[in-house]
This record gives structure tokens, C-alpha cells and sequence, in this order.
């Protein structure tokens, strides 16, 4: 080799090495894409709240390391909305005046995301929703998608598994008692139920609702067994999932099935306190580790979520909503991407006509923003043994039982304790 | 639906709620009850009690009461403490009332704030032996998850009243209760023994927080449900008066129960405070203030 060739050899390597090392440079240097929301840090609500934070900050990170969104980096700017509707318009108007956000996504729960609306809709801002139920029924915002699996019939597709799995049972049941939390939510739940019992032709024998602040669920619990009904739906917050539950084996709760909307189940503290007083209960869920719901990266993603979640005082499994909350950014984030585009009419339109492919399988939204068709599960507690946290890390304790293209096995019928 | 055992047990399941309410109650019988003081985070105390029953019990398998008698004492001296804080604050210079309200808030935020900090926000719940049994005479049923906290309020209630009737402190509590200057001129130091009372109201926090935690799942901000409820079964009983707390806390429990039975639950509050509001137009004291 010739000294001018060495020498040019060696100008080339320098030119290379410089433009690799300039690459990740400009893009620390572009202004990043701004994904603006409140969550519930503090509060009734924040069980979930942080633990979905997690799930978003591990998609950041992710999507960083992969050169961003358009070549930028992606940076999360949020605010505790403490669990108060009343606080989520002013963090949205700052998020938007003073922030300056390039994209906003909703907090969770139907109760923090409804008090948003009008601001995104004002501002025609695309809004990944998280797990509201009918949040946006009065409202028929048609930028609003909701990662929630409940279907394009929220209120009624809720407790539609619940009730078409007893109704092929033999001998069918003929009557129901519906009970429920006094809060938006829990009433949301049993309005749809009262539908799908009504549809069914079922004899609703109790139907009443408790107020938030209840202690003891005995009573409760006495008094609808005094009506005996064939089934029992229950839509109901954690800590009264679990009174609800503790009371029914106190009681010695007599009926042929019983759940349907009981928040708290999903959660593994709850789950492992409650041990084998779960067995037989069939509830709503979302994601289950059970083999038909195996999605591309979801095992992956919570094995992350596993190692930041720690020692953080949530859930350790994040069964329930982070795999949505990380869902409701990739499906932004692949809108982005495709569009080439921060522009709200061209990202809703794009997510409108597509199936995007998320850690919670295929996502694709129906006219007004829900899910086209329903995945809300409804899975059976099985062989729970008592004070075992680690047993609800795998399969075989939540059956899947409805939708049947996710089911997972058969409904052990009638309830037993 | 109305039958014999559906009314025993509706009946039975008042009193032992009434029980559980008493023992949240009764450390606001005291402080604000007998001391005027609106300690309106008393409920934050009782869940840092359901807290550290909690880590006792999951890292060792402490039985959640015993944690509860065994927390009390510091509590005792915390709360001596905090009363020092706030008479040297507010009380001493006569503007105990409405920023002495507000330092009440702020403790309560501050413990809530805290406990999210270093716990999260996960409900915690505790493992015993009794929790989930229920002892069945005849066809009334006894969740041993209630009746253990009844049994447990109902001899720290009589605790209290034997110590408040017996005892020289318990006497002094009473008299600085009713006439501070009086109890001057006797040569007692009204603050000491108001230190002491309020050490004492902080001390059943623990022991309440311990039984909270066996009755159901605890988080930081829970204890805000109680406040209402706490200060309501006080006025009911009359202020500073023991035997009328534990009466009114039974009231209470026994009425929500049967309308959560007979007439629905969503009842159970409003007909609850409306038996309050009834109590009071008769008897504006309460069951068992003086006239």
C-alpha cells in the first residue's frame, strides 16, 4: 500500500467514525416529541396510575434506544392529577399552553379521562384513551381511542361474556342479583348487566348499589342471599372486591356462579391474600398468562416491567393494565411513524383504518374509538393455594373462559367455595 | 326477604361493625371529645398503625392486634409530641381554631404523603389464623374478621373508661376537660395533662389501624372515609364522654347494617347521619353530654 492510499484509507475510517458518532449526536440534539398526560400518582387510583407510568417510561426508553419517533427523542411530561377529575382540566391546559406537548394521551380511569375531553376536543387533538369505560358515549369524539378491550358496546360487552357463559350452563340459571359500588365505573358495569340480564330473559332478584365508604359486606351479602339467586354479577372497586369476597365465604354464599366486574382480582397482592377464597370466582381480566394470549413481545415487556416495578410498592406482576398502558403509546407511536407526521387529522385517520400490532395483540379501533370487537376476558380462579404469590406469575390459575377464540379451558359449574 | 335470622344477623353484624367503629372513635372521644382539639388526622394515625401491623405481620408474622399493643406506646409518645408542636404553635398563642384545623390537615397530608413515598400505593392486607373463619350458634353467623376487632375495641374501651373514671391522670383529663383554669389554680399543670390525653388518643390509633387491617385491604389515603364517621359517632355520644362513644359507634354500625340488609346499602349512609342529625334536635349535647 502506497503512503497516499494509507493515507486515504485513514481519512475514510475518521470520516466514518465521525459520521456514526454524529448520528446519535444530532439526534440528543433534536427537540424532542413531547407526549403530554396526567396519571394518577396519589389517590384512590394510584395502584394503577404508577404502575402504568412505569410501562409508559419503559416505551420511551425503548423507542429511544431505537432512534426515537421522525429521528427525535421522545420525552413523557406529566402531572399527578392525585385521583381528582377536578384537577385534570388545568393539567391538560398547562400541558398544551405552558408545556407546549406535541401529543397528549388521557390518565387512567373513566373518571379522569371525561374531565379532559372538552380541552382535546376544543384543541381537535388526537387522544389515546386508558381504560375508561364509555368515556366517550355522550361525547362521540371521533378522535378518541381507547386501548381498553371492552368493545364497540362498552357498558354491555363488559358483562356479555359473564352472562352468555351462564346461560350455556345446565340447568341454565334464571335469576340474577346485581350489586354494585355507588361510583362511575361500578355503575356503568351494572347498567350493562341489568341489559344483558334483561336481554337473557333473567330474573333480576337484588339489584342495589353500595356506597364507596362500605366497611362490612356481610349484610350485603345476607341480604342477597335472602333472594337466592342462580347468579351473583358483582362491579365493585378493591377494596370492596375483596370485603365482597371475604363476606361470601363468611357467609357461605349460595349461588351458581359468581364475579363479573370485580376490580382488585387482577391485582397479585389482593390475589394472594385472598388465596383459595378465589377459586371459582369467574371475573373480567385483560391479559392473563395463560398460552392463547401469548402476544409477540408481551413476555418480553414484563419481564422489564418486573425489574422496574420492584420495590416500587405496585404490582409486581403488571398483569392488568401496564401491558395496555405500553399498547396505547406504540399504537401513537407506529401512527407517527407511518404518517411521517405529528398532525392530529392525518394520525386520527391513520388510526381509524389500521391494525396495529402491539404487546396486547392486534389492536383495531372501531368507529367510535373502542376496540372493533370485544377481548374483555372473562377467566375462572383455579387451584389458588393459600399465601403463594409466585403461583399467579404463570399459567393455570386464570382460566380463560370467554371469548372462546382466547379461551384457555372449560368453566368448573356450578360456583363452589 | 324479612325473616328471624336475616334480622339476627343483620342485628349482629351492626354490633360488631359498631365495635370496629368504636375503636376508631375512640381516640377522638378524647382529644377532640374531652380536649377541643379537631384532630382531624387521627384517621392518617390509624393507618399508619394498619401500616405498621402490615410489615410486622409480612416480615415476620406478627399476629396483627398483638403489633397493634405493642405499637402503642410509641404512638403515645408522638403524639405527646405533636400536641407540644401545636400548643407551642397555636394553642398558647389563641389561635387554636382555625390554624390548629389547618396543621391538622397538613399532618394528615404529610403522613399520607409519606407513606406513598416509602410503602407505594398498593393495598396492603394482613395474614392471621381467624381471618376468613366464622363461628356459626345457631343460624347467627360471627366472622371472626369482625369479632376479633369488636372484642379488642370493646376492652380498649374499657380500658379507657376505667383508666378516665379511676385513675388520678384520668381524673385530671376530665377536669382540665372541664375547667382548665380551675385545675390552675389546684396547682396542675393543664398542659402536661393535655400532652398526656393527647399521647393517650394517638395511642388507640395504633391498636384501631391494627384491626382496620384485619377487617379489609389498607392504602394511604383510606383513612379519609373514616373522618366523617369517627367525629359523627363523638358528637353522637356526647363530647368526652366514653360509655356514650361506644353506644353511638353501635348505633351507627347497627343501623347501617339493617338498612344495608332490610333496605339497601346506598341508604346506609344518609339514614346513618339522619339518626345524628335526629339524636342532636333532641338531645343537642348528645346521648351522654351534659345538658
Amino acid at each position: 500500500m502506497t503512503h497516499s492510499r494509507r493515507k486515504w484509507l485513514l481519512i475514510s475510517v475518521a470520516l466514518a467514525a465521525a459520521a456514526a458518532l454524529a448520528a446519535p449526536l444530532a439526534h440528543a440534539q433534536q427537540k424532542p416529541i413531547k407526549i403530554g398526560f396526567s396519571m394518577a400518582l396519589t389517590g384512590g387510583l394510584a395502584g394503577g396510575g404508577k404502575g402504568a407510568l412505569i410501562s409508559m417510561e419503559i416505551w420511551r426508553d425503548d423507542v429511544n434506544k431505537k432512534g426515537g419517533l421522525l429521528g427525535r427523542p421522545v420525552a413523557l411530561v406529566y402531572y399527578d392529577d392525585a385521583t381528582q377529575p377536578a384537577n385534570v382540566p388545568g393539567i391538560y391546559t398547562k400541558l398544551l399552553e405552558v408545556d407546549k406537548v406535541d401529543l397528549v394521551v388521557s390518565g387512567y380511569g373513566t373518571n379522569l379521562i371525561a374531565p379532559a375531553m372538552p380541552i382535546i376536543m376544543r384543541k381537535k387533538l388526537v387522544f389515546p384513551a386508558l381504560f375508561g369505560l364509555g368515556a366517550n358515549e355522550e361525547f362521540k369524539y371521533d378522535r378518541y381511542f381507547q386501548i381498553m378491550p371492552a368493545g364497540p358496546a362498552p357498558k354491555l360487552d363488559w358483562s356479555k361474556g359473564f352472562f352468555e357463559l351462564a346461560m350455556e350452563q345446565n340447568p341454565k340459571p334464571k335469576s340474577v342479583a346485581i350489586v354494585a359500588a355507588d361510583a362511575e365505573f361500578a355503575l356503568n358495569a351494572a347498567e350493562g348487566a341489568r341489559a344483558n340480564a334483561k336481554k337473557l330473559k333473567l330474573d333480576i332478584v337484588y339489584d342495589k348499589t353500595y356506597p364507596p365508604a362500605t366497611t362490612d359486606f356481610t349484610p350485603i351479602v345476607r341480604a342477597i342471599q335472602a333472594t337466592s339467586p342462580d347468579i351473583v354479577y358483582v362491579g365493585s372497586y378493591p377494596p370492596d372486591s375483596v370485603g365482597m369476597v371475604k363476606a361470601a365465604s363468611e357467609v357461605g354464599l349460595k349461588t351458581k356462579m359468581f364475579g363479573g366486574g370485580m376490580v382488585g382480582l387482577q391485582f397479585a397482592a389482593i390475589q394472594k391474600n385472598l388465596g383459595p377464597l378465589l377459586n371459582g370466582i369467574v371475573n373480567y381480566d385483560f391479559w392473563v398468562p395463560e398460552p392463547t394470549l401469548n402476544f409477540p413481545g408481551v413476555n418480553e415487556f414484563l419481564a422489564k416491567y418486573r425489574v422496574a416495578a420492584k420495590d416500587k410498592g405496585v404490582d409486581p406482576f403488571g398483569h392488568y393494565l401496564p401491558p395496555y398502558s405500553y399498547a396505547y403509546l406504540e399504537v401513537l407511536g407506529q401512527a407517527v411513524e407511518a404518517t411521517k407526521s405529528l398532525d392530529h387529522s392525518k394520525l386520527a385517520a391513520y388510526m381509524h383504518k389500521t391494525t396495529f400490532d402491539t404487546v396486547v395483540g392486534k389492536v383495531k379501533f372501531g368507529k367510535n374509538g373502542e376496540w372493533a370487537r370485544t377481548r374483555t376476558l372473562q377467566v375462572q380462579f383455579r387451584d389458588v393455594q393459600p399465601d403463594n404469590l409466585e403461583q399467579f406469575a404463570g399459567p393455570g390459575k386464570r382460566i380463560v373462559l370467554y371469548p372462546k377464540e382466547w379461551k384457555s379451558g372449560n368453566i368448573v359449574f356450578p360456583y363452589k367455595q | 326477604m324479612f325473616s328471624a335470622d336475616l334480622l339476627a344477623n343483620a342485628v349482629v353484624a351492626g354490633i360488631l361493625l359498631g365495635g370496629f367503629y368504636a375503636a376508631v372513635a375512640i381516640g377522638l372521644a378524647i382529644v377532640f371529645g374531652q380536649l377541643d382539639i379537631v384532630n382531624i388526622a387521627h384517621p392518617a394515625f390509624i393507618i399508619v398503625g394498619a401500616y405498621i401491623a402490615y410489615i410486622l405481620n409480612s416480615r415476620f408474622g406478627f399476629d396483627p392486634v398483638l403489633v397493634g399493643l405493642l405499637a402503642a406506646p410509641a404512638f403515645f409518645f408522638v403524639g405527646a409530641l405533636i400536641y407540644r408542636v401545636y400548643f407551642l404553635a397555636f394553642e398558647r398563642t389563641g389561635q387554636e381554631s382555625l390554624s390548629g384545623l389547618a396543621f391538622f390537615f397538613g399532618v394528615m397530608f404529610i403522613i399520607e404523603v409519606v407513606l406513598i413515598l416509602i410503602y407505594g400505593v398498593d393495598y396492603r392486607l394482613v395474614q392471621a389464623g381467624y381471618i376468613g373463619q366464622t363461628w356459626r350458634i345457631g343460624f347467627v353467623d360471627f366472622p371472626l374478621r369482625m369479632l376479633v376487632p369488636f372484642a379488642v375495641s370493646a376492652a380498649l374501651t374499657a380500658a379507657i373508661y376505667a383508666y378516665m373514671s379511676h385513675t388520678f391522670m384520668g381524673r385530671a383529663i376530665q377536669a382540665v376537660a372541664q375547667d382548665r383554669l380551675a385545675l390552675q389554680l389546684m396547682g396542675a399543670d393543664p398542659v402536661r395533662i393535655k400532652q398526656w390525653a393527647f399521647g393517650l388518643g394517638i395511642a388507640t390509633a395504633a391498636i384501631a389501624g391494627s384491626l382496620l387491617i384485619i377487617i379489609g385491604p389498607v392504602e394511604p389515603s383510606v383513612g379519609r372515609l373514616y373522618i366523617g364517621r369517627a367525629f359523627a359517632i363523638v358528637v353522637l355520644g356526647g363530647m368526652g364522654s366514653i360509655k356514650g362513644m361506644f353506644i353511638a359507634a353501635l348505633i351507627l354500625g347497627i343501623v347501617e347494617s339493617m338498612v344495608a340488609t332490610f333496605a339497601g346499602p346506598s341508604w346506609s349512609p344518609a339514614v346513618a347521619f339522619g339518626v345524628l342529625a335526629l339524636t342532636l334536635a333532641l338531645r343537642p349535647a348528645g346521648l351522654f353530654g351534659r345538658q
